[in-house]
């Protein structure tokens, strides 16, 4: 297996960022290093050839989730949270939990081969093109239903968030002075 | 191995090959690299001191006052001036302040908005990365600006910044909606996300009139609508609520001062060009001449012309309309933006399937397509404006507090 340098920068980026997400104390910091992440498998992705999935990595995760958590800790928390106990046990049942999913994922990928194929230079990366006809031909089913669901739940969102209507006849008072 | 002579459109191609081809073999493709980001540097910030110059000239002579015109014959050395003064400023970080974020947030804003030039065509052969995916890139870049703006606002540690990048933030995110649909309809068309291939759509010539999308109704109402939303990301007045002086100061940057804020101010302008630039080269045929027989003029020269026409047009625009409201700005964008891009979508997707010529009737056909796709713009155009417009008085306004 052949390791390159933009690999091991990349790897190192991401791995630092993920480190850093967990470990340190203010969670607008975390939000951060996790961006720093996120745009390092994306950068991976690239790096790989995959234009498409590192592209749309980059403008999903980068560009919206990560607004949406610096978002959501701006405007749940207010000022500094205090210094928390370095172990709980749901810590420790979520490492646990994380080192699980981790040898599972570990398994599968020694037993499924794919370590002793040569690797295969001469496989194309999947130009944007095949992408889009793929989308829109074979997949376009999957592809509008997923439109929908999303839709409905964006607008889902909106009613929650609608401020209900009280009447509120101190304040129609002042407004019609 | 010898290189090909010079041509005055290829010159910068063929001055890169040079210092390529004059470099030793395992420092090629580093050479190669550095040109390019050195001049797309170079350029961009020497166009940035331009344009400022050219703003304040502009805008001061639209207001009736002389603008800058001290430094230099008629003021024009007054971009050296600045940067002496921003470059020999002290740095202030305020004492509560998240210094590392502090520190970066310039740096990941400058570093985002020049690397949208990447995929930018500015001349023929002269895109930096060919990508497959060179529309994508751009907007998958250009999201990164968002996070720096935030880095910028909350680590300030000061409400009014806390706001400004709120306030940026929601407009950035409203906006990217309708600029990405509107560049939807040119990709559509072309059948490529890639930003030469799409130029190279356009540079074709019929009766020595080329195919800009421009000329087409969804690609004149696409460009409209694509510049309007270009202005709300760029932050750029009558969108420039982030930054609002008479409300919060000066938004996101306030607590910067010296080299960095001039940091901030650069990123906004070359965001600014590299949207222009995606306009051109979506909308108004990038490198190409509108008509043949100007096509001798060399290909960067066109390119460089209407980016100039374009930032006239949006310090005119700067300098014209008054700011809006903040909640004028989210109508403006979710009613009446997003409709008319999905309708320009709609149009672009009927001149694809109509026939653009039918048989035996000469031009008939080219002119019927015209003007159905104009019409499916023009009706939910007018719909729309009277649907929003009804119920709504224009009256005297009373002012209660600003007496």
């Amino acid at each position: 297996m052949r390791t390159t340098l933009p690999f091991l920068i990349l790897a190192v980026l991401t791995l630092a960022g993920g480190v850093a997400a967990m470990t340190l104390r203010r969670l607008v910091h975390c939000a951060l290093c996790l961006t720093v992440a996120f745009a390092g498998l994306a950068a991976l992705y690239l790096n790989l050839g995959a234009e498409f999935a590192g592209l749309a990595q980059l403008l999903v995760y980068v560009g919206a989730i990560a607004i949406l958590i610096v978002f959501a800790i701006l405007l749940t928390r207010g000022g500094d949270d205090k210094a928390e106990p370095s172990f709980s046990p749901a810590g420790a049942a979520g490492v646990v939990l994380a080192a699980a999913v981790f040898a599972v994922l570990g398994w599968a990928i020694v037993t499924s081969g794919i370590l002793h194929q040569a690797a295969n230079p001469a496989a194309p990366p999947a130009p944007m093109r095949s992408i889009g006809l793929a989308l829109m031909q074979r997949y376009v089913l999957p592809l509008e239903v997923i439109a929908l669901m999303l839709t409905a739940a964006m607008i889902g969102a909106v009613i929650l968030a609608l401020r209900e209507k009280r009447p509120q006849p101190e304040q129609d008072q002042r407004s019609a002075q | 191995m010898t290189l090909p002579a010079p041509t005055a459109d290829q010159i910068w191609v063929w001055i890169k090959d040079w210092l390529v081809f004059h470099t030793p073999a395992p420092f090629q493709p580093l050479a190669s690299i550095l040109c390019i980001v050195a001049a797309i540097i170079v350029v961009f910030a020497s166009l940035f001191a331009l344009t400022v110059l050219l703003e304040r000239k502009g805008l001061g002579r639209m207001q009736n006052r002389y603008g800058p015109n001290r430094v230099g014959p008629f003021g024009i050395l007054q971009p050296i001036a600045d940067a002496v003064k921003s470059l020999t400023k002290e740095d202030i970080v305020p004492r509560s302040a998240d210094h590392v974020v502090h520190y970066l947030a310039p740096l990941v804003l400058v570093a985002a908005s020049f690397l949208a030039y990447a995929v930018l065509p500015i001349g023929r052969n002269m895109t930096a990365v060919n990508l497959d995916a060179g529309v994508l890139f751009f907007f998958a870049i250009g999201s990164a600006t968002e996070l720096a703006v935030f880095m910028a606002g909350w680590s300030s540690r000061n409400k009014y910044s806390l706001l400004g990048a709120m306030r940026a933030i929601a407009q950035m995110v409203s906006y990217e909606i309708p600029l990405i649909l509107s560049s939807i309809a040119v990709v559509m068309i072309a059948g490529t996300l890639s930003t030469s291939a799409i130029v190279d759509e356009q540079a074709r010539y019929t009766h020595g009139i080329a195919h800009w999308f421009v000329f087409t109704p969804w690609g004149l109402a696409g460009f409209i609508l694509f510049m309007i939303a270009a202005t709300a990301e760029t932050n750029r007045s009558p969108f420039d609520l982030p930054e609002g002086e008479s409300e919060i100061i000066a938004g996101y940057f306030i607590e910067y001062s010296g080299f960095k804020f001039a940091l901030f101010f650069l990123a906004e302008y070359i965001e600014m060009f590299a949207v222009s630039g995606l306009g051109i080269t979506l909308f108004l045929g990038g490198w190409s001449s509108p008509v043949s027989f100007l096509a001798w003029i060399p290909s960067w020269i066109w390119f460089f012309g209407k980016l100039l026409a374009l930032i006239c047009c949006f310090i005119w625009v700067r300098g014209t309309l008054p700011r809006l409201r903040m909640d004028q700005l989210m109508n403006f964008a979710w009613k009446f933006m997003l409709p008319m891009t999905l309708f320009v979508i709609l149009s672009a997707g009927v001149w694809r399937f109509l026939p653009a010529t039918i048989a035996g009737s000469g031009a008939l056909g080219a002119v019927v397509r015209w003007l159905v796709c104009a019409f499916i713009v023009l009706l939910p155009y007018v719909t729309l404006a009277r649907a929003l417009e009804s119920g709504r008085k224009i009256e005297k306004r009373e002012y209660r507090f600003a007496e």
